[in-house]
Formats: structure tokens, sequence, C-alpha cells
């Protein structure tokens, strides 16, 4: 030892270099080889996965469309006291934006952004801008005044100020039944415009539903697999993973032809008596077929977890509690359930989590009291193209994904999470 | 066996199929003693398991029936037979610490909280495991594991436990070391053990009687000693311990002992007959090998053959010599290692003899 060992109590490799250094040398081919394997995976995810949602993140606080747009109102506007209606200096500032704007026809924009804060203003804007063409020269004040009434209104000019800040925080009061007041204090939206609030709860306890029903379901069948012999569990295998093989739509397009109140199961509700043929179940578009339609296609996810976790207990766990005395009921809730505690963990953080973010299935079955907040976000992304909210929307449900999975860690531990 | 109702446990002509065209235990009947120590030796797939899995009632017999303590168990579910048991895994509960595993038999009986503390402390300091109560099985070594298996099984005070292969997973030191320690605590708590192994050392040093299973069938049950120097076949003689063996035809019997003519050219030789079917039958000879003598003169003892020394292994204590003899050149002879012993060479040529009493002509 005392030989290897320099001066300064650093180990030496036997050429004389730093062991470390050495070491460092012999694994840096390997780690070079790992992060080649990894690398093309990495870049797609990159790509398709992780730059969209910083985007996505980024448009829900973004606010350029003001600032950048009507430079110089913005700059008029930043010592105004909010008290009265601005003064000449801003009306000039407004005036060479709307022109400017007008001429690039990009004013549209800046009236679709404040539009979402306060209704009409769109129409305001882009009249406005249309008719500041004609104004030649100054005061132009009471011309602007008159162009439309809401230029009167003390609310307008606080909406403008407040949207010349490059970020905000309205996406999401938005996105949470929320809006600036008057005054630009923040208060709630009027009951009857209050959506997302119930849309989120609802998306959270239908998710809840979906996992315990997928409990329910799927323990007997992954007990049922993990005993059998292997043939018989092989067969049985295919029949649950089945629904995978199969198309998304396909399966949710076969759920309409079976659940609506023409279907297989009303008809057959109706040939034994069950139901009267005036009165048939409503079961399509609205709740229940949600839940039955995602219970279907979510419950592999379960199974497979537990099945996983189950085929690892030995058989001889149950012999042993019973050869000490437990009755069958007692030795299974005793010993084999607790065992399997990680496969339902895992499997309901997985069921959970998927069926917070699903929207095709609700999209086509949901009906309107079925639907959820990823079609909510659709909404905003394809036809009311309000990114920024639908951002806001999706940041929000990212971010309770993630607080579900930290609870879960503190309480379970992910280290104890199996699929498999 | 001394008395009927010294019984515990009564197999009666029980059978086993599972697929309903062989039959893996055929016609089993065996009567363990209360406080015996009973192992069921055998092979792999020679039904001892079988058997066990029966009597604690995770398999149902196919015929025949089981008593405990002179009732019929047949239809009597597992967890209300009493019996403790001793899995090949241990099957400690994992998600448990040790003192839980074994609170786990008291609670199920309803005990009160401070009795199973008791019981549980008295349990572990049997096993000598006083203080690892609030450890989790992963945190325990084999033989620990193993001695919690074994604490589990005895502290509902059972009246019979069952062991599947309990040393099985264990290393060779602490398997003998275990071995001492299960017949110790069987001696002291007087408690019926029926101990399933296929090891033979195993069961020769913890049984009362050992109950040698080979396709389905119990060879011999007997005391180890008995086993070991009167097998009744031969496969028992080939099971239990080394064994020379000598194949012939039985030429003429004469009271206990019989004529033999070897095939391979070795002669006549006389031996025990045990189990032979008459004159003109073909036989086995078996003969331990340290019951053979190296380098005998002629006339010295009953029979005399020559052999070549094939083989010398130098092991210590003895000299373990293979040698060919009547066309057998797998026939060893130990020799020990005492004062003035015959020194061989490879390839020499020397007799061997043995006591025709030593020599037990068995079933071909």
């Amino acid at each position: 030892m005392t030989d290897q060992t320099a001066a300064g109590g650093v180990v030496l490799a036997a050429d004389g270099t730093p062991l470390k250094a050495s070491l460092n040398r012999a694994l840096r081919r390997n780690r070079i080889r790992a992060v080649m394997l990894v690398a093309p995976l990495l870049l797609f995810i990159l790509f398709s996965f992780l730059i969209p949602i910083f985007d996505m993140t980024f448009r829900s606080v973004d606010n350029w469309h003001v600032g950048t747009l009507m430079p110089k109102t913005s700059a008029a506007l930043a010592g105004w006291d909010g008290k009265d209606i601005p003064e000449e200096p801003v009306f000039v500032a407004l005036v060479a934006d709307l022109q400017a704007g007008a001429k690039s026809r990009q004013i549209g924009k800046v009236g679709t952004r404040l539009n979402y804060e306060k209704s009409g203003l769109r129409g305001m804007i882009t009249s406005s801008a249309r008719k500041s063409k004609r104004l030649k020269e100054g005061p132009y004040k009471a011309k602007v005044l008159k162009m439309h009434k809401k230029w009167r209104d003390l609310e307008t000019w606080a909406v403008i100020k407040r949207n010349t800040a490059p970020y905000t925080i309205g996406y999401y009061l938005n996105a949470v039944d929320m809006k600036y007041g008057q005054t630009g204090e923040i208060v709630m939206q009027p009951e009857n415009r209050r959506i997302y609030g119930k849309l989120f709860i609802r998306t959270f306890a239908i998710s809840l539903a979906i996992t315990v029903i997928c409990v329910i379901l799927a323990y007997p069948i992954s007990f049922l697999l993990a005993t059998l012999p292997l043939r018989y569990s092989n067969l049985l295998m295919i029949f649950v993973l089945l629904p995978f093989w199969t198309s998304l739509l396909v399966r949710t397009t076969a759920w309409i032809a079976m659940l609506q109140s023409q279907g297989v199961l009303n008809d057959l509700f109706v040939f034994f008596g069950l139901v009267d043929d005036e009165n048939r179940l409503q079961l399509i578009h609205n709740l229940t077929g949600t839940i039955i339609a995602m219970t279907h296609i979510l419950l592999p996810f379960m199974v497979l977890p537990l099945y996983s976790v189950m085929k690892t207990i030995p058989p001889t766990y149950m012999r042993a509690a019973l050869s000490l005395g437990a009755n069958p009921v007692v030795a299974f809730v005793r010993v084999y359930m607790p065992q399997t505690l990680s496969g339902i963990g895992a499997g309901s953080v997985l069921v959970f989590i998927l069926s917070i973010g699903y929207y095709i299935t609700p999209a086509l079955v949901g009906g309107t009291d079925g639907t959820l907040i990823s079609n909510q976000i659709a909404y905003h992304m394809q036809s009311s193209l309000n990114w920024g909210l639908a951002g806001a929307l999706g940041a929000i449900l990212l971010a309770s994904v993630l607080a579900l999975y930290l609870l879960y860690n503190r309480i379970v531990g992910i280290d104890n999470m199996r699929l498999g | 066996m001394s008395d009927a109702s010294d019984t515990l446990v009564k197999f009666e002509s029980v059978q086993k199929s599972y697929d309903g065209e062989t039959l893996v235990v055929k016609d089993f009947n065996l009567d363990v003693a209360r406080g015996e120590f009973v192992t069921m030796l055998g092979p792999s797939g020679s039904g001892k398991t079988t058997c066990l899995m029966m009597l604690a009632g995770f398999e149902p017999a196919t015929h025949g029936e089981i008593y405990l303590d002179g009732v019929p168990i047949n239809n009597v579910p597992p967890h209300k037979r009493g019996i403790g048991m001793v899995f090949q895994n241990y099957a400690l509960f994992p998600h448990m610490t040790v003192a839980e595993n074994l609170a786990f038999p008291l609670q199920v009986r309803n005990m009160g909280k401070s009795e199973i503390s008791e019981k549980v402390n008295g349990a572990l300091d049997m096993v000598r495991l006083g203080g690892f109560g609030d450890r989790r099985p992963a945190q325990l070594s084999g033989g620990q594991q193993q001695r919690v298996a074994v604490a589990r099984a005895l502290v509902f005070r059972p009246q019979l436990v069952l062991m599947d292969e309990p040393l099985g997973a264990l290393d060779k030191n602490l398997r003998e070391e275990m071995q001492y320690e299960i017949k110790h605590i069987h001696e002291d708590l007087q408690v019926t053990m029926v101990y399933v192994t296929h090891d033979q050392s195993e069961a020769l040093t913890m049984s009362n009687r050992i109950a040698v299973f080979d396709d389905g069938i119990v060879q011999q049950l007997a005391p180890p000693d008995e086993l070991y120097e009167k097998p009744l076949n031969a496969f028992v003689a080939g099971f239990i311990g080394e064994n020379n063996r000598l194949f012939g035809e039985v030429k003429a019997i004469d009271g206990d002992f019989c004529q033999v003519e070897l095939e391979g050219g070795g002669g006549m030789v006389k031996a025990l007959s045990v189990n032979v079917d008459g004159v003109g039958s073909r036989t086995t000879l078996s003969l331990r090998p340290e019951r053979a003598t190296i380098g005998a003169a002629q006339g010295e003892s009953t029979n005399s053959l020559e052999a070549k020394v094939e083989e010398l292994i130098y092991l210590g204590d003895h000299i373990r010599s293979r040698v060919s003899l009547s066309g057998n050149d797998e026939f060893i002879v130990k020799v020990p290692n005492s004062h003035g012993h015959v020194h061989l060479k490879e390839g020499e040529i020397t007799q061997i003899g043995w006591e025709a009493e030593d020599c037990r002509a068995l079933d071909a």
C-alpha cells in the first residue's frame, strides 16, 4: 500500500497517475456507449414531449400582444394612475399604434387577447383601428372616445394597462374560475360562468371512480391469472390484453353500439322485462357511458401490475397462514393482500393518471355530463384557439398529477411500486 | 409402536393420484407415536412430500384415511388441524416483523395481548433469537430465518409439527448445526415431528424412525441403525450410505444363509439370505465398504475374493480404495489409516474378504 500512495494521500495506479483518473479513463468508453444508446430516444422525447410541454406552459403566462403590438400606448400608459380616462399624450400614442396595427393587420391579435379579459374589446379594437386610418391630426382624445363607447369605460383602460406587462396570470385565473375585477382585484367569476372548477372536480371524481372499479374488477382476475396453471393463464392473459390489440376508436364505438338506447344491452333488458320499452336506460353519452368505456379500456393497466406482483407471491405463504390456524379469509386479508399493496398502488397511480388526461373516449361517449377537463383543453386548442387558457388548464393538470405522485411517494414510497 | 392409544398419526392405505392415471403414493401405511421423530426419506418424486401435504391438509387423499389422535381428518380443513408446519423456504410473512410472524398463530386463536407477547418472547428465546423481534425476515440470515420458522410452527404448541425439507436452502455447516438444534428442540418439547428430506445424513442424525420412500411406496420403515445395517431391499441398501453391489444367482439356501454364484466369474460366496425368491433366482448382494477387509489371508474370513486395486484416494482417516472384483470395478473398500495398515499400490492384486453376516442377499 505504502508505495502506491503519494504524499498527499492520493492512491496512485501502477503507472503513477492518480487511481481516480485512471478509473475515469477506463469507464469513459462505457459511459459514452451508454449515452449513445440512449440518445435517439432522448432526442425524440425532447422534441416531441418536453419542448411542447414547456412551450404550452410558457404560453399560459406569455402576454406579448399588447406590449409588442402597441408599444407607444404601453409606454404612455406607464405613468397613468388609473383614476380617470388618460390624457391626450396617451391617445396620440394609441392612434399611432392603431394605425400601425391596421396597416400590418396585426391589431386583431390585440383585440382577441383583450377580449379574453373583457368581452367586447375585440370589436372595439378592430373597429377603432379601421376608423383610425381616417384620423389625420389631433387632438385625438375626443375623436377616439367617440369611436366606441368602451373607450369611455375606465375598466377598458385598466385592462389595457394590466396587459402591457409581458407576463400574466390571467389565464390561470380564468382556469380556476376567477378574474380581475373592475379595479384590478382578483374576484370569482359570476356563478353561471364557473365551469372549470366543476370540471376539474368531476375529472378527479370520475378518475377515482374508474380507479376503484378497476381495482375491484382486476384483483380477482389477476389472482386467477397468477394462480392458474400456465396454459390456462396464458389464454386468460390473451383475453385481458385483447383490448390492447383493438383500435381505441373501434372499442369506443363498440360500446356505443352496446349501450345506446336501441343497443344490445337495452334490448336484452327489455326482452327480460327488466325495463319498459318506453323507459330504456340512458347508458351512453353521459357519465355512465364514460365510466363504463374508460374502465374497459384502462382495466389492463391495473391487471398487469397486479398480476406481476401476485406472480411473485409463492403459494406457501397462504399455506403457512392456514397451517398456523388462520381461516382462509383471515389468511387472505392478513397475509396475501398486504403483499399485493405495491401492485394495487402501481396500478392505481397508472390508471388514475391515465384517466385524468383521457380525451377520446369521453369525447365520443361522454355527452355533456361525461366530458373531462381534457375535452375542454382540446376545445381551447382546436376551436376557440385560446392556447393560453389551454396551456394553463394543462399545466394545472400536470401539476396535480405531479402532486399526486409526490403524495404517493410520501405515503407508499415509489420504490415499492412495481409495474412488472 | 407400543400401544394404540400412543399413536398420534395414522395413515391407513392412503393413495394419491393427481391426474387419475398414475399413483404418486401407492398404499401408504404409517403409524407415528406421540413424541416420535419420524422422517420420510426418499429421492425427489418418490411421494414423500405429497404424504406430508396430505397430512397437513393441502392435498386431499385420493383413497384411504388419515387419523390424527384417532380422529379421521380427511375432511378437516388445514386451519382446523392444529398442525405446525415448517416450509422449505420458511414462508415467513415478509410484511410482518419477526415478532408479528410469531404472534400471527396466537392472534388468530384470539389470545390476549400480554399472553401473546409472553409466548412470542419465550419462542424467540427458545431459538436463541431474543431481541430480534423487531427485525423483518429479509434482515435475517438464512439460519436465523430458519429458526424463526421453527419457532413460529411451535409457538402455538401444536401436538404435531411437520417439516418439509426445512434445511435445503442452508449451506453445509449451518445445516448440521440446525440438525442438532431441531433434534434438541424435539427432545426438550417432546413434540411429535414428521420430517421430510432427501438428505440421508439429516435423516440419520435426527430421527427415531425413518420411512424410506421410493416410487410411491415405503420401502422400509425402521430406526436409523437398522436401516443402515439391515436394509431389506436393494433400493434401501443403495440409498442409505455407501454400498457395494454384486449380482449373482442363488444356488442353495441353507437356513438364514445362501450360496450365491457371482456374475462376472467371481465364484461362490456365502451371504445372509434376506430377500431372495428362492433357489435359481437373481439376487443383489449388498456389502458396506467398511465391512470388507483388504489383503486378508485366505481362510481368514468366510468369503475371500481376488481383486485388482484400481484407485487409491487418501482421505486422512481412511484410504478409499477402489478395486475391481468379480467384474465390478466400482467396488469400494475403506482401509482405516490405523497403525500398521496394509499399504497398497495401484494395479496390485490383493484379496478382499468379508463375513457372510455382513453380506446381505437382497432382491435383484
